[in-house]
Parts: structure tokens; C-alpha cells; sequence
């Protein structure tokens, strides 16, 4: 004796084959939306108090990267330069323009930029740039073309599927020292050969090979310890 | 057929799996009318608020535990693993039982588990249910359980593989799916019969969804007939490897106590030795209350009985070897080990669970005692409360004092730990209550099969 309809059967069959693709579509959106920007904050440009502009000083004046971050080949933090370090310049040019008067102001007064910070890690990961730069890791590898950025953006997802991409094969990745600033590098190719310790490469396989053995990187399995990260 | 074969092989009688008498029809109508007609008794009322409330206990030590952190239990370094661990292992030993009943009799053609594997199967559910809290709380932060599932997460990192505790996530999660569908097409054909036979609306539509259109053709019998049978075959190899799997967390490490082969087959048998005891403590009530001595019978009591004095051997030998290889051995800290149990602060713990596990349960070799109820629900509370004990002792004692001198320590439960524990016997304990009252207990129609009107006539 049956209580419902034989339209039924069309109903639970839909029902239990649906949930097969409503349960996977809500996997896979979850999975999206955490890596999306909604969540990483990659490519969001955040206010700042001057709208300060790395394209320009970088591109546009050849400012070197150390010249303001100072502490990025000794110390784990880069360093964000004191208004001073604005003032060397702007207390000559631009001395009127009506954006610089928070820095003016910051001169007058003697209390530090309230910058917002866009290159964030969770307090969990012991991060340290002065290893990562003197092991050939390009400043521009991780922050993308900061020199085509009129205004400063996250370029990465900074999650720890994106730190172990190079963590388990740095020398996809690696560049000479001296290259390191270079915000224009290109890797290896037959038309754009590096010269590294004396030799000529043309790929970036061999070069990073050659590299992480100059360097002394880590093997793999010490880098991507757990503790080397989260101490 | 067996049983003639067997009678006379032994010679004597043995109780039959079912009264003579019964017919199709007295069988159905004794079975659906506990659920659709008895009247709700008001010592199913107390019983139920009692455990109820049980539950609730749980409910307030479990959100006690997600506020404060697991600083609210006992345990601590060298004792790092306390009654969460105990409590897991001894509840998922229990569910052995219903397994072993449903799937490993069933391909043995053993008529009389057909009275017994509706219940053991929702015992399993249950206990199963109650283990699977353990080991979720006593990860500290469950709210991020789900990283021991492998998933594409952002971290790009998988679970560690080679840990057991990952096994123990796939065993304890295929186990428990493959309990729940069993017992659930089990029930496909007697729920179209509660659908038939309710007069009230309600329960008729929600044992129609239930029921899935069942309509007995014989096409539907066949269909049910091979899942059965396939969900049988997938269910044996899990009585021995669930359990298996959870020895290897213990014996994976080399932990004095741990660090043993033997785990493997002696956890096996002692979970359906605290199995068949647990269904033995809820059989014998139920029969009594609901009148269902025509389908349990005896016979049903001896079985289980039986199956109980041989795991229990086994068991035996287990605790045997164990002390004669840590004389035997020759390593200083098996060695110790053994002093430590028999010696140590919780000697009077190790004593007690060779009473209850292996001096006790000897009075089984009694044919009387095997066949009364009473002495039977004795004996089988004494063989749970040991078979608590042996985890204790393996869980407690090897870890509170192992290598280092300066690392022994002791170990005692917090009233949080008591009270996370017995709320779980609530909660499974509520949990069969409610399923006595609304799903039929026992199997209708695999009882049918057993009646003389059942057999196939030329």
C-alpha cells in the first residue's frame, strides 16, 4: 500500500542523485572562496594616509628598494623608513603639494606615518626576509612587480600553499645575489642568458640547480619542517 | 537442519530460536504492535527522562570542555592520554558485537541471529556514536577536526598517513557508515510494514519516506537480497580490522605495554567479548519487559554466552602472554612494566581486571548458569566493567611510568572525566530507548523465515 504519489520515485531519485553535485558544488565553492581575494586580500589595494606611489619612485626616479627599506638583507622585517627618509627628498621638491601635508605634518610633529600594512602573515609564522634575500629570493619573486604599482597591493595569496610552492622547489625560483633588486630580471632563456659564478645559463633549471648549491639552501626536507616556520 | 544435526551430535536438547506456534501472523503482530499499539508505559518515560538528563550532562561537560580546553581533565604529561582514549576504545569494542551478529553470522547462515541483529546492529550505531566523541574532544580544538580529513586545503599539506590515528579516522568513518546502512536496509522491509499497519497519519508518512516504496515484489526481494548480502560481505572484513587498527595506535609506538604484536588479534576479541556482553546486558531487560521470550529464547542467551567464554580464552591468553613476556623477554622495561601492574598504585585495578575478565566469567563452563538470565546479566556487567579496566590499565599504566624516572607521574580523572563518560552510557542508553519505542526491535520478516510455514515445499 503506498502513501505517496508514484511521482515520487522521480523525486527521490533527483533528490539522492542532486545531493552528489549539491554536495560537491559546496566543496568547490568553499574551496573558491578561500583562496579568493574576498579572504586573501590579494590584489586589494587598502587606503593609505598618502597615496604614495612605488611606480613612481621606483620606475619613474630609480630609487633602490634599500634606500627606504633598509634592515631587508640584516633583519627579518624590512623595515617601513621614518618620515625623515621622505623629507631628504620632499623638503626640496614638492615642498607645497597639498598630498605630502600628512608628511609634512608627521615632520612637524614628530609622530610616525600611520601606513596600513598590505604584506601581512599571521603572528603563527616566523618569517625572516634577510634569509630569503641572501639566498637569491627576488624581492619582486614574492611581491610581485612592485615597480608598475602606483598604489602598494598584495600580489600573492600569502597562504601556506604559496610559501611551499617555493619551499618544495626553491630552485624554480632562485636568482643571483646580485640580481636580487632587480625589479626589470627576467629568468634565463637563449636570448637572455645569466651569468652566475663565472658561467653563462640559459635555463632556469640548471641556474637554480646551481644556485641553491652555491648558496647552500636547505634541502627540502629541512625547509619545509614544520618548526621552520612555525617555531 | 543445523540444529538437528547438532542435537544429535551432542545429545541433547537445545532450546529452539523460536517458540512452536507462532505463525506469520502472530509473529508480525507481537513485533509491530510494541512499537504502533503498546501504550507508552510510564517506566519508558522514566527510563528515558533518566538517561536524558544523562545526556545532558554530556551536553554541559562537552561545552564546559570547548570553553576551557582539555586543562578540565585529568590528564597531563607523562599521562597524556586519559579516559577520552579509555572510553573510545572500550565503546567501540562494544559495537563490535552487532557487526560480528549481522554480517559474519549471516554469511555463516546462523538462524538464530535473526532474533538478535536488529537490536546488536542499533547498539552498534550507538556505541560507535558514543566512541566517535572521544576521539574528536580530545583533540583539544574539534572545531578544526576536519584537518584530519584529506582535503585540497590552502595549506597544501595531507594528514600524516603513516600515523595510525589517521587510520583510525578511515576505519571508525567506514565503520560507522557501513553499520548505518546495514541496519538501515535491514529495516527497509519491516518499516513498509509499520507503514502498512500505523493508523496514525503521521508516523504512516514518516515510515513511508522511510520505507522507500517498499512493496515486497519479488524483484524488490531480489534487489534487497544481493545489497544485503554485498553490505554483509564488506561488513566481515571490518569486525577484525576496525579494532585491528585501533590497536595499532597503541602498538605503532614503543611505549612498554604498547609496543606489542599480540594487540591486533586480542583487541579483536576482546571487543566482541565486551560485545556479546553488552548485548546480553540490554537482551535480557528487553525480553523481560516486552515480553519477547518466544524470540529470544534461551538458545539465543547460550549462544551469546558461548561466544563470550571463547573470547574471553582469548583474551585470557592475550593477558598471559603479556605478563610472560615481560618476565620472559628480557627487556627491563617490559619488565617493569609487569612489576609496575602488579606493584605499582593501580596494582588493585590490575587484579580486578583479571577477576571480572578471567576468573568471573569461567562460571560460564555452567550450562544452568548460561541459561539464566539473571546470573547472565551479572556476569555481563562484570565483563564490561573489566574490559574498562583493561583499557585503563593499557592506556593508564604504561604511560604513567615508562622509561624515565624522573618522567613517572600518576593519573587521576576530574569529575569532568566522569561525567563526559557516563554521559555517553546516557546518551547510548537514551538513544536505544528511543529506538525501542519507535523502530521494531527485532527483525519481522528475517523472523518469519525461521517459522515452519517458511519452509520452500516441493
Amino acid at each position: 500500500m503506498q502513501i505517496f504519489h508514484r511521482s515520487t520515485n522521480t523525486l527521490s531519485r533527483a533528490t539522492i542523485f542532486g545531493a552528489v553535485f549539491v554536495v560537491a558544488a559546496a566543496f568547490l565553492v568553499l574551496a573558491e572562496v578561500q583562496r579568493s581575494p574576498y579572504i586573501t586580500y590579494e590584489g586589494v589595494r587598502k587606503p593609505q594616509p598618502v597615496p604614495f606611489s612605488h611606480q613612481h619612485h621606483v620606475t619613474g626616479l630609480g630609487i633602490d628598494c634599500r634606500y627606504c627599506h633598509t634592515s631587508v638583507e640584516q633583519s627579518s622585517f624590512a623595515g617601513i623608513p621614518p618620515t625623515k627618509t621622505c623629507m631628504n627628498c620632499h623638503s626640496q621638491i614638492w615642498t607645497n603639494a597639498a598630498l605630502l601635508e600628512p608628511v609634512r605634518e608627521s615632520y612637524r610633529s614628530n609622530k610616525s606615518l600611520q601606513w596600513t600594512r598590505v604584506n601581512q602573515l599571521p603572528d603563527y609564522v616566523y618569517f625572516n626576509h634577510s634569509i630569503h634575500v641572501n639566498k637569491g629570493v627576488g624581492c619582486n619573486t614574492c611581491h610581485g612587480p612592485v615597480d608598475q604599482m602606483p598604489l602598494m597591493y598584495q600580489n600573492a595569496s600569502m597562504q601556506m600553499e604559496w610559501c611551499l610552492e617555493c619551499h618544495r622547489g626553491a630552485e624554480k625560483f632562485v636568482r643571483p645575489r646580485d640580481q636580487v633588486f632587480n625589479m626589470r630580471y627576467q629568468q634565463p632563456s637563449t636570448t637572455t642568458p645569466v651569468v652566475f659564478a663565472g658561467a653563462s645559463f640559459t635555463d632556469q633549471e640548471s641556474l637554480g640547480r646551481a644556485i641553491v648549491q652555491n648558496y647552500k639552501v636547505r634541502a627540502v626536507k629541512d625547509i619545509t619542517n614544520c618548526d621552520t616556520c612555525h617555531r | 537442519m543445523a540444529q538437528r544435526i547438532e542435537e544429535e551430535r551432542s545429545g541433547r536438547k537445545q532450546a529452539p530460536v523460536i517458540e512452536p506456534g507462532h505463525t506469520f501472523g502472530s509473529v508480525t503482530d507481537q513485533i509491530s504492535s510494541i512499537v504502533l499499539n503498546r501504550p507508552t508505559s510510564t517506566g519508558w518515560f522514566i527510563g528515558f527522562g533518566f538517561f536524558f538528563m544523562l545526556t545532558m550532562m554530556l551536553l554541559y561537560a562537552l561545552a564546559y570542555l570547548f570553553l576551557k580546553g582539555t586543562g578540565i581533565w585529568g590528564v597531563n604529561i607523562p599521562v597524556g592520554w586519559g579516559f577520552a582514549i579509555v572510553n573510545f576504545v572500550w565503546w567501540i569494542g562494544i559495537g563490535h558485537a552487532g557487526t560480528l551478529i549481522s554480517a559474519i553470522l549471516l554469511l555463516l547462515r546462523q538462524s538464530w541471529r535473526n532474533s538478535i541483529n536488529r537490536f546488536a546492529e542499533a547498539m552498534t550505531l550507538f556505541a560507535v556514536a558514543s566512541a566517535g566523541i572521544f576521539p574528536l574532544i580530545h583533540t583539544g580544538r574539534p572545531w578544526l577536526a576536519y584537518w584530519l580529513f584529506p582535503y585540497p586545503n590552502t595549506m597544501r599539506v595531507w594528514p600524516q598517513f603513516r600515523s595510525p590515528l589517521v587510520w583510525d579516522v578511515f576505519a571508525v568513518s567506514t565503520y560507522f557508515t557501513i553499520s548505518l546502512l546495514f541496519w538501515f536496509i535491514g529495516l527497509i522491509p519491516d518499516l513498509a510494514t509499520l507503514r502498512d499497519r500505523s493508523e496514525n497519519p503521521f508516523a504512516k508518512i514518516i515510515y513511508g519516506i522511510l520505507a522507500m516504496g517498499w512493496r515486497g515484489s519479488a524483484r524488490h526481494w531480489h534487489r534487497y537480497e544481493t545489497s544485503y548480502l554485498l553490505l554483509a560481505g564488506l561488513a566481515t572484513p571490518l569486525v577484525l580490522s576496525v579494532h585491528t587498527v585501533v590497536s595499532f595506535d597503541f602498538a605503532v609506538s614503543i611505549v612498554p605495554g604498547w609496543h606489542t604484536t599480540i594487540f591486533p588479534p586480542y583487541f579483536v576479541a576482546g571487543a566482541i567479548y565486551s560485545g556479546f556482553a553488552m548485548v546480553l546486558m540490554l537482551a535480557i531487560p528487553i525480553r523481560k519487559i516486552y515480553n519477547l521470550e518466544d524470540f529470544i529464547t534461551e538458545r539465543h542467551l547460550e549462544n551469546s554466552a558461548k561466544v563470550m567464554l571463547a573470547t574471553g580464552l582469548i583474551v585470557a591468553y592475550g593477558y598471559v602472554m603479556e605478563a610472560f613476556l615481560g618476565w620472559y623477554g628480557g627487556s627491563k622495561y617490559d619488565a617493569f612494566l609487569l612489576w609496575n601492574r602488579l606493584h605499582g598504585p593501580y596494582a588493585f585495578f590490575y587484579i580486578m581486571l583479571w577477576v571480572c575478565n578471567i576468573i568471573v566469567p569461567q562460571v560460564l563452563w555452567i550450562r544452568k548458569l548460561r541459561t539464566t538470565p539473571a546470573a547472565l546479566f551479572l556476569i555481563s556487567g562484570v565483563v564490561l566493567v573489566g574490559m574498562w579496566l583493561e583499557r585503563f590499565i593499557i592506556v593508564v599504566v604504561s604511560l604513567q611510568r615508562d622509561f624515565l624516572n624522573s618522567s613517572f607521574g600518576m593519573y587521576y580523572p576530574t569529575r569532568w572525566d566522569w561525567m563526559t563518560y557516563i554521559g555517553t552510557i546516557g546518551m547510548f542508553l537514551a538513544a536505544m530507548f528511543l529506538f525501542v519505542r519507535i523502530l521494531p526491535m527485532i527483525s519481522i520478516f528475517e523472523m518469519r523465515t525461521l517459522l515452519p510455514e517458511a519452509e520452500v515445499k516441493e
